[in-house]
């Protein structure tokens, strides 16, 4: 079978709907459902890695579907960045339904169906974010995935699971109508252009000024990369089951936020016009402050998720960070560390879901001792915990090495600072749940003692899902090249 | 016969109202309401098309050549604005059926369609005919009837209300019978074309201004311009659901309409030096600010959508101001979406009315479970008034500010921005009461049954609505190119 890459667009981003309706039809029958979300996710990346072997080849391929305003027009294109997310996202699509076969199943959780269904659809709306070829194409389908994550979200439908939709709809869709759009339509009106284009879109003689005011705009529109202030739709989300937790608020939609940033500065800004811009330094300073605030909250937190979501605000503003120092290497930071940190959380949250199936635990106080029961939950969340903290041999060691270069090279000294001391917050709140779940104070005995210790894993889909992250964590790490390679090129690209 | 169709297309209605009073059967005289509609809307679709390919139409009525005959001139202008009424008219007049069952007695029901196709003629003459004086005579028909549709309110504030609408509303033709009386001791003639072409020459003298002036102000009045708008909360607040969004959907379009004809096509755009275009600015800003703002503290979700609309209004006599070919294009495409969005949310709180018969913000808690397809609708059609992407709302938003861009007037693209926040704020405090809101228990109580969904005969014209804000949202060609092109013609008229 050939097909053309405007074909693969078209497939990738159509195939998970076709899984949508494939899972509504098939609702009383939960394996052929299961089955149909698994092989369409598993043809989805194979779709992709097409297409990333024509991209390494240097094809690219676009696409139109309709022309809604002269120059405004709903497109796709393929492009570095484009493929680098979506493979992340339609691999972890893939591991991430084998998981939520077994904690759904073991869980008993309602409204199975409706789970796949709007699972499926947010899927199609990350992959035609990432396909976009202009930023008003990008909007919608932006919109289009908070609107699809709202139900799952509010999928327990209890009063808590409502109110946590509410702040989620509430900041994500006032930010994006408030900040987003009008920068859009400012964007439109100064450079009459939407597309992503190499170098930016906008004039040389552009006043800097208007350029400042709209990517303040822009950052704080694009409430998915959870920049502080606007960051309390992720907490508010780990309302929602595990694997939504993991798939979409620690890899795809907190992704397309970052992404959406990425492929603003790099393809409408221009890198060189970032880098000149007097907002830049408060924005850089606001990004290096949700490090450290977010970090310095996580730690505070007892509940698994709630710690894990502060950690993914961290370090999401990390790859803002990148993205702003507008250097090639902060650039390549940026793009590993949506890879890297994304094996790492959802690795993270694959355990803490695996913890409360077996266990019913969600405080980490309960959680000392837990080694002995889940060794291969705790091994697993040991080793993501380092990816994400940045130590070899995981590949977040990577991109935060790079991280680090592009502050050096650009000589802000208090950003390489607060970079180096959030990583030592990370190791503070992340390494000791493993640590205490292996080596529980006498105290903790005391309190788990009375049960007798039985090795209990998570079921097996769920299992082989967490050690399929966990490996991709270390592999990540020994076999950069090809996500190195992107992510060049999405550099070189400016 | 295709000859005759700008006359077919107000006769059609006119005749057809007193018929509907032979017929005197609510459900036979609302059949036949319908077939005169979808008659009258073919008839404007074919118009449209004939102008677009073969230019103005001119017909003489009678035969009697203008000026001293009545002249029908159908231009681009005339038939955009002819096809949105005798569509949304169609579309809400196929509710009618079902969305007065619960708000009018059975014995006057027939009286309500015979009112309905008057006011509807009435809206469509004054779009048709190129003879200023047979615009007031429509006016007042259209009028007329819109008072006595007003006082079938079921709410006995209904008659008051339409009483005020009689006096201010007459106020109103007053003034521009007045300005018409003044332009015709200037020009001696009625033919607008005759009009336009022989204002030049006294266009400096003080009673041109005056005519000027009166014109504009009745209008203003008419189109419900801040802060000539007091009458039109209460009336959409009392009237009867259908009635209301026929009105916000149709008369104060053609008000627009009206302003527009007198402004760049008898006295031309330039007349006065310009002055007025500030005013029409700053009035309209006004007016979404106020409005919007106003709208916000609603108790009740009808009156919400009633100062919605003086600032949906504000809007469009923003385009008018800004007084450019793409500022008058963002008018005319906001004047065919606010129709459709307008026409939307109105028909959906007749569904409201229809089951729970009342609009009070507190009906609304909760309400989304009770009615899923009426809320989504509501949702959609608030997006659209928003002003988001892939929604008409959009478009004409996007037109609006890019024309203030291109002016220069780029405060005035920023309040268009801001002034659509006021909209987002009151559309999801009513999204959210309706969707997270607790429904008050004394509402329902075991006693009364549970709400339902609104019936097939309110959801399937309220649906088409709907579906009309995503599809012309997406598929833009059809109202771009006519509003591009009538557009162009006015600004080629006026220079």
């Amino acid at each position: 079978m050939n097909l053309s890459a405007e074909m693969l667009i078209q497939l990738i981003i159509l195939l998970p709907l076709a899984a949508a309706a494939g899972v509504l039809v098939m609702h009383r029958h939960p394996n052929i459902r299961e089955a149909i979300s698994l092989t369409i996710a598993v043809s989805v990346f194979i779709l992709v890695y097409t297409l990333y072997q024509q991209i390494i080849s240097g094809q690219t391929a676009m696409v139109t579907w309709t022309t809604i305003l002269p120059g405004l027009s709903i497109s796709f294109k393929t492009e570095a960045l484009s493929v680098l997310f979506a493979l992340i996202a339609s691999f972890l699509w893939i591991v991430t339904t084998l998981y939520a076969i077994g904690y759904m199943r073991s869980h008993e959780e309602q409204n199975q169906t409706r789970f796949y269904t709007f699972f499926a659809i947010s899927i199609a709306a990350v992959m035609a974010i990432a396909f976009s070829e202009n930023l008003f194409t990008l909007f919608i389908f932006y919109e289009v995935l908070t609107l699809a994550t709202y139900p799952l979200v509010t999928h327990a439908g209890t009063e808590k699971a409502q109110q946590g939709g509410r702040t989620y709809l509430r900041i994500l869709l006032g930010t994006s109508i408030v900040f987003f759009l009008p920068a859009l339509i400012g964007t439109w009106a100064i450079a009459g252009n939407l597309s992503f284009t190499v170098g930016g879109v906008f004039a040389d003689d552009t006043p800097s000024l208007w350029l400042a005011v709209l990517l303040v705009m822009f950052v704080f529109g694009i409430g998915k990369a959870a920049m502080m202030p606007f960051h309390r739709w992720l907490p508010a989300a780990m309302v929602a089951p595990t694997p939504v937790s993991a798939l979409l608020h620690a890899v795809a939609v907190v992704k397309a936020g970052v992404f959406t940033l990425m492929k603003t500065v790099v393809f409408i800004f221009g890198m060189d016009n970032v880098g000149e811009l007097i907002t830049t330094d408060f924005l850089l300073y606001l990004a290096a402050f949700t490090i450290l605030a977010s970090s310095l909250i996580a730690m505070r937190q007892d509940n698994l998720k709630a710690r894990l979501a502060y950690s993914t605000i961290s370090q999401l503003a990390y790859i803002s960070l990148g993205v702003l120092l507008a250097t090639e290497a902060g650039l390549i930071g940026s793009s590993m560390h949506i890879a890297m940190h994304a094996f790492g959380k959802i690795t993270l949250f694959f355990c803490a879901g695996a913890i409360l199936v077996v266990s019913h635990k969600t405080e980490i106080s309960q959680m000392a001792g837990l080694g002995r029961k889940m060794p291969i939950t705790m091994i697993a969340f040991f080793i993501a915990s380092l990816s994400i903290i940045g130590l070899p041999p995981t590949g977040g060691s990577w991109s935060k090495y790079y991280l680090l270069l592009g502050t050096l090279e650009t000589e802000h000294w208090v950003l390489m600072a607060v970079l180096m001391i959030s990583s030592l917050l990370n190791i503070a709140y992340l390494l000791p749940i493993p640590i205490r779940g292996f080596f529980p104070g006498k105290q903790a005995t005391s309190q788990a003692g009375d049960a007798p210790e039985k090795i209990q894993e998570a079921p097996l889909p769920a299992l082989i899902a967490i050690i399929i992250t966990t490996l991709g964590c270390l592999v990540l790490f020994f076999y950069p090249q090809p996500l190195f390679e992107l992510a060049k090129m999405v550099g070189v690209a400016s | 016969m295709l000859d005759h169709l700008p006359i077919l297309q107000v006769i059609v209605p006119l005749l057809a109202a007193p018929a509907c009073l032979l017929l005197n059967k609510p459900r036979i005289s609302w059949l036949f309401a319908c077939f005169a509609a979808v008659i009258s809307l073919l008839i404007s679709a074919a118009l449209l098309n004939q102008v677009q390919h073969s230019g103005v139409i001119s017909y003489m009525l009678g035969g009697w050549e203008a000026p001293w005959g009545i002249e029908y001139r159908i231009d681009l202008l005339s038939a955009y604005v002819l096809l949105i009424v005798s569509a949304i008219g169609t579309i809400v007049l196929l509710a009618a059926n079902t969305g007065i069952r619960n708000e009018i007695d059975e014995d006057k029901q027939s009286l309500f369609y015979v009112l309905y196709l008057l006011c509807m003629a009435g809206l469509l003459g004054i779009v048709a005919t190129g003879d200023i004086f047979n615009v007031f005579v429509f006016l007042e028909i259209s009028s007329l009837a819109t008072y006595a549709l007003v006082a079938f309110g079921r709410d006995r504030r209904a008659l008051l209300t339409a009483y005020q609408y009689l006096i201010v509303g007459t106020i109103g033709a007053t003034f521009l019978l007045m300005g018409i009386g003044l332009l015709y001791s200037l020009t001696g003639t009625l033919n607008m074309q005759d009009i336009a072409n022989r204002l030049p020459l006294v266009s400096e003298t003080s009673t041109a201004y005056t005519a000027f002036v009166f014109m504009i102000v009745g209008v203003a009045l008419k189109l419900a311009l801040f802060p000539l708008h007091l009458w039109l909360p209460n009336t959409y607040t009392y009237a009867p659901s259908i009635v209301t969004a026929f009105l916000a959907a149709t008369a104060t379009k053609v008000a627009i309409y009206l302003l527009i004809r007198l402004h760049f096509s008898i006295f031309g755009d330039d007349f006065g030096g310009g002055v007025i275009q500030t005013v029409f600015i700053a009035l309209g800003l006004l007016s979404v600010f106020v409005a919007s703002t106003v709208a916000i503290k609603q108790p009740n979700i009808k009156r919400l959508f009633a100062y919605s609309s003086v600032a949906q209004i504000g809007y469009m006599i923003i385009g008018i101001g800004i007084g450019t070919s793409l500022g008058l294009q963002g008018t005319l495409l906001h004047l065919f979406n606010h129709a459709l969005m307008k026409g939307a949310l109105f028909l959906a709180l007749a569904a409201v009315v229809y089951r729970i018969g009342s609009t009070d913000r507190a009906c609304f808690n909760g309400l989304a479970k009770h009615m899923p397809w009426t809320m989504a609708a509501v949702v959609i059609a608030g997006l659209s008034l928003i002003g988001v992407p892939l929604t008409v709302g959009f478009i004409s938003k996007w037109y609006l500010v890019l024309a203030s861009l291109q002016s220069g007037l780029w405060p005035v693209a920023l309040l268009i921005v801001i002034g659509s926040l006021l909209a987002v704020y009151y559309v999801w405090t009513l999204v959210e009461s309706a969707y997270f809101g607790k429904a008050d228990p004394s509402l329902n109580s075991a006693s009364s049954p549970p709400i339902k969904e609104a019936p097939l005969g309110l959801l399937i014209p309220l649906w088409i609505l709907v579906l009309a804000n995503v599809y012309f949202g997406i598929d833009t060609r059809l109202p771009l190119e006519a509003s591009a092109q009538a557009a162009n013609m006015l600004m080629g008229a006026g220079q």
